[in-house]
């Protein structure tokens, strides 16, 4: 069954733009993609969006829905009521370029400030063995699709620029906490401190674990609870606990 | 430190338009376009908390009808100070003397307090509830700044799980309080009524949640690097997951199970009810 929507799309660049109003045909089993693909192709051929798999798997039409930051292609348009005017814009964290359009490269020099993984001295290529056990923890951040929806939504950064500096965000809090976790990652041995670079170097503190990242992510990863929470609680080993820190001078033991 | 990062220094004589208004963002006048009652969840929580802030620090002060023997509130117990009253075979320890003239449940309160208010789930309530930081997902908060718990006093967040060590002792002490249940007034075994069953539901929800925290899943198996070398923690540290995955409900059916046990002592010690036996 088909119907004619009303929706608002931003229109604009840097220097300024607004909502626009359209109207356009929607037909069951379509996602909000669908449709800004049929303004394209009708009355807007210039709008400026960024797409690529359509399957929620490549991280590109990340938006905001009603105000609410999602993907446009996993967006569903039978959860909106017919009547409904949908409003989309783009991600209100970043720089915008053009219309749905945004500039995520702070994501990316964030991206470049995490010590990347270290290999373990005594190992070389092929001969890395894990345990499943050991790994589960870590392959739940590798579903990451990098669609920075996590990024744009906290509001460290969201709401404070100047934030930007000293906090990562957290899909790269998380990216710290995976390598921390992981069974072989030798960072430490290489003079790599893992934790002392979340609270120093990536701004850990700066997280009120209020959730929002795990609430807008669309691979369902439970970044607060299993990521940053972990983390902080490793920051505490590393620089709060006196009794944790006695213990580690006296059995000079490692997690 | 940051390749591009560094923030936009603001022209003189201009102050520079914030968070979503920052002068690079697209420009949209509203602060948010959410439609859906967005307000709802975080004014349903403080007024949760704030209900059982009021109740407790009613009771808290009042000092008297807290004990029915055999049943103590889980507010007054254990007792620390001189002036609680006389609690047969009960947690009545007197540690801090006689000079505490306040209610005993002052000195006690402090470490379950302590524990729900740098709880990682209490947190986000009420910096989402109370200090609007953020009110809701992608809904601005009305602060100019924002540091976090990088400083004080928020930076003391982190000892939560020495407050953790203090709740599994309080616990401890509920749980024996709970048995005593099982005695009639006179001390006697093989007693059970309804105020039983309602300390036992208290304490059954108080080590839910306790055991769910985070620090405690930390500390039993998430600080470890290699789960293989530890099988047995390895285990814990699954169920202690498992809890932890219901925390928030946990941590709002123990609030309301200790509050409904406070009550109940207190409408038995003051009279107002008979304690229903069952043997």
């Amino acid at each position: 069954m088909s119907y004619q929507a009303r929706f608002k799309v931003w229109r604009g660049d840097a220097d300024g733009g607004g909502l626009a109003d359209f109207e356009v045909t929607v037909n069951e089993g379509e996602v909000v993609l669908d449709v800004v693909h049929r303004l394209q192709a009708t009355a807007a051929p210039d709008l400026a969006v960024r797409w690529n798999c359509k399957a929620g798997k490549c991280g590109s039409c990340s938006a905001e829905i009603n105000g609410r930051p999602r993907l446009l292609c996993m967006t569903r348009m039978s959860v909106f009521d017919p009547a409904e005017t949908v409003t989309i814009t783009p991600l209100r964290a970043f720089p915008v370029l053009r219309d749905l359009v945004t500039d995520v490269s702070y994501n990316y020099a964030k991206a470049r400030e995490v010590p990347s993984f270290v290999p373990p001295a005594e190992l070389g290529p092929g001969q890395y063995r894990m345990k499943q056990e050991d790994v589960n923890r870590v392959q739940e951040f590798r579903k990451c699709i990098e669609c920075f929806l996590c990024q744009n939504t906290c509001h460290v950064v969201r709401d404070h620029e100047e934030n930007k500096q000293a906090f990562a965000g957290p899909r790269f809090l998380m990216r710290v906490a995976e390598l921390d976790m992981h069974p072989l990652d030798a960072a430490a041995e290489a003079g790599v401190d893992r934790r002392r670079g979340a609270r120093e170097e990536h701004g850990l503190g700066y997280c009120n674990i209020t959730k929002c990242c795990t609430e807008v992510c669309p691979e369902h990863i439970k970044i607060t609870d299993n990521a940053l929470i972990p983390l902080k609680e490793r920051v505490v080993d590393r620089s709060y606990d006196p009794l944790v820190w006695l213990g580690s001078k006296i059995r000079r033991r490692k997690a | 430190m940051a390749t591009g990062t560094d923030p936009e220094t603001a022209a003189a004589g201009h102050a520079p338009a914030r968070g979503v208004h920052h002068s690079t963002r697209a420009a949209i006048p509203a602060p948010h376009l959410r439609a859906d009652r967005w307000w709802l969840s975080p004014a349903v929580t403080a007024a949760g908390l704030l209900a059982f802030v009021v109740y407790s620090t009613w009771r808290a002060f009042a000092g008297a009808d807290y004990y029915a023997a055999p049943y103590v509130s889980p507010f007054y117990s254990p007792c620390l100070a001189d002036n609680c009253v006389e609690m047969k075979g009960g947690a009545d320890w007197g540690l801090v003397g006689s000079w505490w003239g306040l209610s005993p449940a002052l000195l006690v309160l402090i470490f379950p307090l302590g524990f729900r208010l740098t709880c990682y789930y209490y947190r986000k309530a009420y910096y989402r509830g109370f200090w609007a930081s953020p009110p809701a997902c992608a809904v601005p908060e009305p602060h100019k700044k924002y540091s976090g718990e990088t400083r004080f006093p928020l930076i003391l967040q982190n000892v939560h799980r020495y407050f953790f060590y203090f709740a599994v002792l309080v616990a401890g002490i509920l749980t024996y309080d709970a048995v005593l249940g099982f005695r009639d007034a006179d001390g006697a075994w093989g007693h059970m009524g309804l105020g039983t069953l309602v300390l036992l539901a208290n304490i059954a929800l108080i080590w839910a949640y306790t055991l769910s925290c985070h620090s405690c899943r930390h500390i039993v198996g998430g600080r470890l690097r290699n789960f293989s070398k530890h099988p047995v923690r390895y285990r814990m540290w699954g169920w202690v997951s498992a809890l932890n995955a219901r925390h928030m409900q946990l941590a709002w059916a123990s609030l309301v199970s200790v509050a409904v046990a406070d009550f109940y002592v207190y409408l038995v010690a003051s009279g107002a009810f008979s304690d229903p036996r069952f043997f």
